[in-house]
């Protein structure tokens, strides 16, 4: 019996590490190629450290990035919004939310070393979740990358109770894919991180938005537009988000810059319309409506639903 | 019992509510939610919306179960937005928890702790920090 449970194991181990062994990583081709946008070194020794305490590495990796970027808490304060005593551990969504309660973006990273690298040459740390064992015994563990020596093929962390634990490059790979890449650029809304794509930044505003801090959200689609001019879903964010803070007029500025860069968008003259008939310009908002209504798009029915009210105040007020 | 209870409770308001043509957008029916310029579609948001409001209990409870205070549980599940509910409900006992620490590593059997440290030699693993992977 015994015998039999460890040829299974065996096989399974054997076959686990031919799997492991087989994958290609990014490291490598990085440590052949060296990109010529990136300088060979660069560590954030100023990136302060929280040693771990049992089991607290999500609010100890969550503090050392949020200080970094001028946000200042300790891990204690954090443990109440990202620690599950039940889990031992944080879950990656309340990573998210406790840094949005601190007033800060969790812009998720591209699952990219060089991504990582550049964040950092740029001064962002980087807050990571690697499986320090095997997919079938697995530890996870969140660690703030700080830096990264491609002549010496390593890479720099705070980690747990090290203040600066070197891993080797490839090592570290291994147990960043094993979560997936799981990794996000913790920045005040009024930066974009510097590898962030529209999804992923867009994504974070939005999720401020969502959880009511359109004050936040204003601030992070006004830098999103300082990065994409002219670009519709900032436009619409910064619209939506002065009209949940009651600035109408600011809101109505917004929705014109839409219509006038976007002149094919549904979205952007339905809201002007809607701001506009709130501020009770009716004629203006009406003509606006029109535009909406006429259209095609997936917010076809909301433009018809809009033009119908606004024509009923206007009927009301004659 | 009681969150079958209220979850069917739910049920029908929802239910109702829909039936009623009552706008579940809430307050400002007729502007257009800045997701639609990112990309999501109404349908779905709606649909998030949905499964999160009877989720969000759910949630609660388990972290309830999971050593939270009732306090902590509500602020916490009402920081998160649809999307992240919908992801975690039902999952939060296989998700990746991130909280290693070495301790618990001494209850595992030797063959655990043979295989590991080979791996953490080759460089594939990292759970002894006194290791010396490939070039470190």
């Amino acid at each position: 019996m015994i015998q039999q449970r460890a040829r299974i194991l065996a096989g399974v181990l054997l076959l686990g590490l031919l799997v492991s062994g087989c994958a290609t990583l990014e490291s490598r081709t990085l440590l052949k190629n060296p990109p010529p946008d990136l300088p060979p070194s660069a560590e954030l020794k100023s990136v302060p450290f929280f040693p771990q305490e049992d089991y607290q590495c999500g609010p100890a990796s969550l503090a050392t990035a949020l200080n970094a970027k001028g946000r200042n808490t300790t891990p204690s304060d954090l443990t109440k919004l990202v620690f599950l005593p039940g889990r031992k551990g944080s879950l990656q969504v309340e990573m998210r939310s406790a840094t949005r309660q601190q007033g800060m973006l969790a812009v998720t990273m591209a699952g990219r070393m060089k991504d990582l690298f550049t964040e950092v040459k740029n001064g962002n740390p980087v807050v990571v979740l690697q499986n320090l064992g095997l997919s079938w015994y697995p530890r996870w563990h969140y660690a703030v990358v700080i830096g990264y020596d491609l002549p010496r093929e390593n890479i720099i962390l705070r980690s747990g109770t090290i203040e600066r634990q070197v891993m080797a490059m490839t090592t570290f790979e291994h147990t960043w894919k094993r979560s997936n890449y799981w990794g996000i650029v913790v920045v005040p809304p009024n930066e974009v991180p510097i590898t962030a794509t529209k999804e992923s930044f867009f994504a974070s505003a939005l999720e401020m938005e969502k959880v009511r801090q359109p004050a936040i959200a204003e601030t992070a689609y006004g830098a999103a537009l300082q990065r994409w001019p002219g670009d519709l879903a900032a436009l619409i964010g910064i619209g939506n988000s002065r009209y949940a803070l009651h600035n109408l007029p600011g809101s109505e500025s917004a929705f014109r810059e839409a219509t006038e860069k976007h002149p094919q968008s549904i979205i952007g003259w339905n809201n002007l319309a809607e701001v506009l008939s709130e501020l009770d310009r009716l004629p203006e908002a009406l003509t606006a409506a029109e535009k909406a209504a006429s259209l095609d798009g997936p917010n076809q029915a909301t433009a018809q639903e809009t033009l119908a009210s606004i024509r009923k105040k206007v009927e009301k007020q004659n | 019992m009681n969150s079958r209870f209220f979850r069917l409770v739910c049920r029908l308001v929802i239910v109702s509510l829909l039936a009623l043509h009552l706008p579940i957008r809430s307050a400002n029916a007729a502007m257009i939610g800045t997701e639609s310029a990112v990309d999501q579609t109404v349908v779905a948001q709606n649909r998030d919306k949905v499964e999160a409001f009877m989720s969000r209990t759910d949630v609660r409870e388990q972290f309830q179960k999971m050593g939270l205070s009732a306090d902590d549980a509500k602020s916490r599940v009402a920081s998160m937005t649809d999307q992240e509910i919908n992801k975690v409900a039902g999952r939060i006992d296989d998700m990746p928890a991130g909280g290693s620490t070495l301790g618990t590593l001494l209850i595992v059997g030797l063959v655990i702790f043979i295989v590991l440290l080979i791996t953490d030699i080759l460089g594939w693993t990292k759970i002894f920090p006194w290791t010396v992977g490939p070039r470190e």
